[in-house]
């Protein structure tokens, strides 16, 4: 059964919809832990930095994106621990996925760049063409 | 925190390849900086090495890139233009003297206490300044011109969503430069405006009269480009901070670009300061030491003493279209959304240090001013004591010090009821001027006959009240 499962998130209520999925598949394995993942972009930094003012801002701001999956996963009562990342949001989650022994990936179709999107393809599509393991991907 | 051992040989491969990327992107950047402060390229080449090298080994911040800059070059302009190279290396040194004595007595570390309305306006007065300079360089050249600019934006826009591993800016350099050349195009070139010595730089003292007429003139821009340099430095610091996870020595970073400058002014280099684009472009290739720094400076030398016969054969065109994709690139494109969501007096600080800046055309008068009007705004919003009323419970909530006294006082001016109880658990009494309205509150109160009970005052209120009151 799938047990280690990897939620890639961005604040996008794709994400929180992956998440629900993500909770549904927990419940089936007692010892299911899910690894909320979510990648600080290399590109964003500097605004980041400009428009939270502190450390501690900057902080809350990220810990707000993954907020509303955490208390979804404390409502389920599922196992869960949150990773932060720091890079380019699609290379960086293959690669933290190959080098762990990932039983399952749940990711979101689409994140909060539209524009991006249609000149380069989403994340998730460039993520599910190089993980070696199961990707859900949730619409 | 890493030893300064591990701080230079702990990534050496990952330094030594990102260092060359970052010194082949350096190389147009330097050249159009050179050109917004009207010296000759060589003044801005020389920069860029002496500082490179001489922060990465004194900087606080491992794999920061430092050079000659846009917002320096900005300062730096009139001054240029109305007396000269000997007068801006002289400044050159001097802003080093002020930021080595900022970093000394700590003052960088209150480069925290800037507002991040200011830092916002601050890039963004950077980048409009910026592109305005490259706009006498776009009209005025005719069609080639612009198709030269529009074909450096396409590349330089284009090319990286399917080539990384090159700088784009570079790749549009090398084919527009080589396009140019082969068709005989009437374009002017970096030779037109200055020349390319293939040397090392050299030792020595710019020639100026050392009197105080001369401090009389640069003063004013030292201490401009002392407090631009290290607010651009700081702030990249802090991004690198975030990226990287790791922290940096920011008083140590405010002497290492101090000593940097002051001795690039005897090399004849004009000031710089940290670069946020270019540090950016280290990490993502893989730098993350000090090797990294010295590489790019030191390659970047190493390239202009080889390629230097070439280098003049750029066309300008082509260094505008980079230098419009880096204002692009600085133009914070979040202040749109900033001043619709932002608080009022947030919004208006952020566009009183823009307008200030394009109006003076001085970025350091910009941020001052805009630090003041914020100081300002802050003491007005915590001058303001809220006060709400239940059953003759009057519920101070805001602290009580001598900007807030005034609307304490005011607020208890007419009271109706007999006994009034006045409720401090979410208020703080600050200093002498809390205590004395306090007082004379109660002691008013009290004189219309009425009872006055004073509770909920926190331990250090009330150690300061019994304190002052013997």
């Amino acid at each position: 059964m799938y047990q280690y499962i990897v939620l890639a998130v961005d604040g996008s209520e794709n994400a929180f919809r992956a998440a629900q999925e993500a909770c549904k598949i927990a419940k089936l394995h007692e010892e299911a832990l899910v690894d909320i993942v979510y990648v600080a972009d290399f590109e964003k930094v500097k605004n980041e930095i400009l428009h939270a003012g502190s450390t501690g801002a900057l902080e809350l701001m990220r810990r707000q994106k993954t907020m509303k999956i955490e208390q979804l996963c404390k409502e389920e009562q599922i196992r869960y621990k949150i990773t932060i990342l720091r890079g380019t949001p699609g290379p960086e989650i293959v690669k933290y996925v190959n080098a762990h022994n990932v039983d399952l990936l749940v990711i979101g179709s689409r994140g909060l760049n539209s524009l991006q999107e249609m000149v380069l393809g989403s994340v998730s599509h460039k993520v599910m063409k190089r993980v070696q393991c199961p990707v859900l991907m949730v619409k | 925190m890493q030893t300064y051992q591990q701080q230079w040989f702990g990534n050496i491969r990952g330094d030594i390849l990102s260092g060359i990327v970052v010194a082949l992107a350096l190389i147009p950047e330097a050249l159009a900086f050179a050109i917004i402060a009207g010296v000759d390229p060589m003044v801005s080449l020389y920069a860029s090495f002496c500082i490179a090298v001489i922060v990465a080994f004194f900087g606080g911040r491992p794999g920061m890139i430092s050079a000659a800059t846009g917002a320096m070059a900005l300062v730096m302009m009139p001054l240029m233009k109305e007396y000269g190279l000997d007068y801006l290396l002289a400044t050159t040194i001097l802003t080093g003297i002020i930021q080595m004595l900022f970093g000394v007595f700590k003052i960088a570390k209150l480069m925290r206490f800037i507002p991040n309305a200011v830092m916002i306006g601050f890039v963004n007065a950077l980048a409009i300044l910026m592109f305005m300079a490259q706009i006498p360089h776009i009209f005025g050249g005719g069609m080639t011109t612009y198709i030269f600019v529009a074909v450096t934006l396409i590349i330089v826009y284009l090319v990286p969503r399917f080539l990384k591993a090159i700088p784009a800016p570079l790749i549009a350099i090398v084919v527009l430069t080589a396009i140019a050349m082969f068709n005989g195009f009437e374009l002017k070139t970096v030779g037109d405006v200055g020349t390319i010595s293939k040397s090392l730089p050299s030792f020595f003292f710019p020639q100026i009269p050392l009197t105080f007429e001369t401090l009389r003139i640069i003063l004013p821009y030292s201490v401009a480009l002392a407090i631009v340099g290290l607010l651009e430095s700081l702030m990249t610091s802090s991004i690198l901070d975030e990226m990287t996870d790791t922290k940096s020595d920011k008083n140590k970073e405010a002497r290492g670009q101090g000593l940097a400058n002051f001795i690039t002014g005897f090399f004849g280099g004009m000031a710089g300061c940290a670069m946020i684009g270019q540090s950016v472009i280290n990490v993502k290739s893989g730098g993350r030491g000090r090797l990294s720094t010295f590489m790019a400076g030191a390659f970047l030398m190493f390239l202009i003493i080889v390629l230097g016969d070439l280098v003049v054969q750029i066309p300008m065109a082509v260094l505008v279209g980079i230098m419009v994709m880096v204002c692009i690139g600085t133009f914070d494109w979040g202040s749109f959304k900033y001043l619709m969501t932002a608080p009022k007096a947030d919004a208006f600080v952020m566009l009183v240090t823009v307008a200030t800046v394009v109006w003076t055309n001085n970025l350091a008068i910009g941020v001052i001013l805009g630090v003041f009007i914020s100081a300002i705004f802050f003491v007005a919003k915590i001058s303001k004591i809220k006060m709400s009323i239940k059953e003759n419970v009057y519920y101070i909530e805001g602290p009580l010090f001598f900007a807030s006294t005034e609307s304490f006082q005011n607020a208890l001016e007419h009271v109706e009821a007999s006994t009034v109880v006045l409720d401090f658990s979410n208020s703080h009494l600050w200093d002498e001027s809390a205590v004395g309205s306090l007082l004379k509150v109660v002691t008013k109160l009290e004189e219309q006959g009425k009872e006055v009970e004073v509770r909920g005052l926190n331990t250090l209120s009330t150690k300061l009240y019994k304190q002052l009151l013997g």
